[in-house]
């Protein structure tokens, strides 16, 4: 079986498990990059994106098996990314799941919706499950989704989000 | 059932306030009608009269007919030209989509096309991955999911407008649909996954083959503790098996079908194996339809179509009614 002999893999379990951990830990950080903003505009976001994308690129690949998609949303998905699935499904489980709970298409490993729905479970907000999202915007891919969003909610919060 | 405006082929019906489509599907179940579905086996061929021989075979017996997407990740004729074929003689037709062959562009073009052909109904499916089937090495586009699928559909046919904002003069006018699968893991999320359909536009769902009545009962349970039967029209997936081994075959190659021990068993201990199958297919939906919150049966009777009648006929759900078809004279009581 793949848990058995590769790392990557389990340590991607291991994040679902402490979905709940890194929920908070990433809170945190989210508050740290978002507070350096000033920081990022004066050095300029597009010369940053570089040295950040390595650093997220890095850090995320280890905990999630991530595969940069430019738009996370591990923190909807119980910390489980929906990227490892075959047909890279952001919305919820296919309708293929083994009755063990095995994906369909890699037979040797656990549906990434089964882990996610354990994932959200041990999380403070479990409700990112029932977000619907959009379809991954294809220019995303490869940018960093840390500085995206982190300009996003600075933008919502200084022009307001128009309610 | 009778309608006022009784289509004769090719022309569509109107649509009524209130409705979504025009279709006959969707009349049906607004109707309170216990609804039949089933599923054309699209043919490998470009003759358009084997599309017709096979849909005859269910005349007088369903209210639409799924026509297939490259079901299985085989390539057949597509679900736009059988829609295409079928709607010319006004059979009411179920277009799936599916996302795995075919990106946003071409997807909301198609949805267009089909509605102006006379499609009414639209089910919006992610696909089966490209491993299953004849061609394993074909790209898989997923551009879409179904839950993006379906935003984007209702949105084209509420807002008039496609993903991009972009207006459209006239809007698809269809009753959208979506698949489910009460019988995979994860078990306790999948009527949360309904619901989440149902929030992104799905209007009735198809499930899966049920062969577990348990599971089946428990779903819908939860389901209506949701209030999502009266949000969403729910057809039931059944189907008869041929033989022990086929269902021990699908149980193993098919993903998503879960089939109890106890069938296969009972199946195993028959004289006549068809005809048990037969005889199971009937039972299954006489007790799913005593479940409260299920609207209607979806048939799937791959390679077994010409016995759709004999299911339907003993089951007894359509209660006298005959749905419509193409040289249809019979009238029956609404």
């Amino acid at each position: 079986m793949r848990a058995a002999n590769d790392t990557m893999y389990q340590v991607r379990q291991w994040s679902v498990r402490n979905a709940r951990l890194l929920e908070w830990l990433y809170d945190h950080f989210e508050g740290l990059l978002l507070a350096l903003h000033p920081l990022w505009l004066w050095l300029g976001y597009d010369r940053v994106e570089g040295p950040i994308r390595q650093l997220e690129c890095r850090i995320k690949s280890l905990l999630f098996d991530c595969c940069m998609c430019g738009d996370c949303v591990l923190g909807k998905t119980g910390m489980s990314c929906p990227m490892n699935c075959p047909k890279e499904l952001r919305n919820g489980p296919c309708g293929g799941v083994h009755e063990t709970g095995y994906c369909e298409i890699e037979p040797d490993m656990r549906c990434v919706w089964v882990d996610a729905v354990e994932g959200a479970a041990r999380m403070r907000d479990s409700s990112g499950l029932q977000v619907i999202q959009p379809p991954l915007a294809q220019s995303h891919r490869g940018a960093s989704s840390w500085l995206r969003e982190v300009r996003e909610k600075r933008d919502r919060r200084f022009f307001g989000n128009g309610t | 059932m009778h309608l006022d405006d009784q289509a004769v082929p090719s022309t569509a019906l109107s649509v009524q306030p209130g409705y979504s489509s025009s279709g006959r599907l969707e009349r049906v179940l607004r109707a309170g009608s216990f609804a039949v579905t089933t599923e054309i086996a699209p043919p490998d061929s470009a003759d358009s009269a084997e599309v017709y021989r096979r849909a005859g075979i269910f005349d007088g017996w369903v209210d639409a007919i799924n026509a297939t997407d490259g079901s299985g990740a085989n390539c057949h004729m597509s679900s736009v030209g059988v829609c295409s074929l079928l709607t010319r003689k006004g059979y009411a037709t179920v277009m799936q989509v599916s996302c795995r062959d075919r990106n946003r562009i071409a997807i909301q073009g198609d949805v267009l096309g089909a509605a102006a052909m006379g499609v009414s109904s639209i089910l919006c499916l992610t696909g089966d991955g490209v491993q299953a089937g004849d061609q394993p090495d074909a790209k898989p586009v997923f551009d879409f999911d179904c839950m993006s699928l379906l935003q984007t559909v209702a949105a084209m046919r509420d807002r008039s407008e496609l993903m991009s904002g972009r207006p459209l003069t006239v809007p698809p006018k269809v009753f959208i649909g979506a698949a489910a699968n009460p019988f995979a893991p994860p078990l306790d999320y999948r009527p949360l996954r309904l619901q989440k359909k149902i929030e992104a536009g799905a209007q009735f769902v198809q499930t899966q083959y049920c062969f577990d009545l348990e599971r089946l009962t428990w779903y819908m349970r939860q389901a209506r503790d949701l209030g999502l039967d009266e949000r969403c029209f729910i057809l039931v997936g059944v189907g008869p098996l041929a033989s022990a081994r086929t269902a021990a075959w699908l149980r193993d190659n098919v993903p998503g079908v879960h089939i109890p021990d106890a069938i296969i068993k009972r199946l195993l201990e028959a004289n006549d194996q068809k005809e048990e199958g037969i005889r199971i297919c009937v039972e299954m939906i006489q007790a799913i339809r005593e479940i409260e919150g299920v609207h209607g049966v979806h048939v799937m009777a791959y390679r077994q179509e010409h016995r759709i009648p004999d299911i339907i006929g003993a089951s007894g759900v359509l209660a006298g009614r005959v749905p419509w078809y193409p040289g249809c004279t019979e009238i029956s009581p609404q």
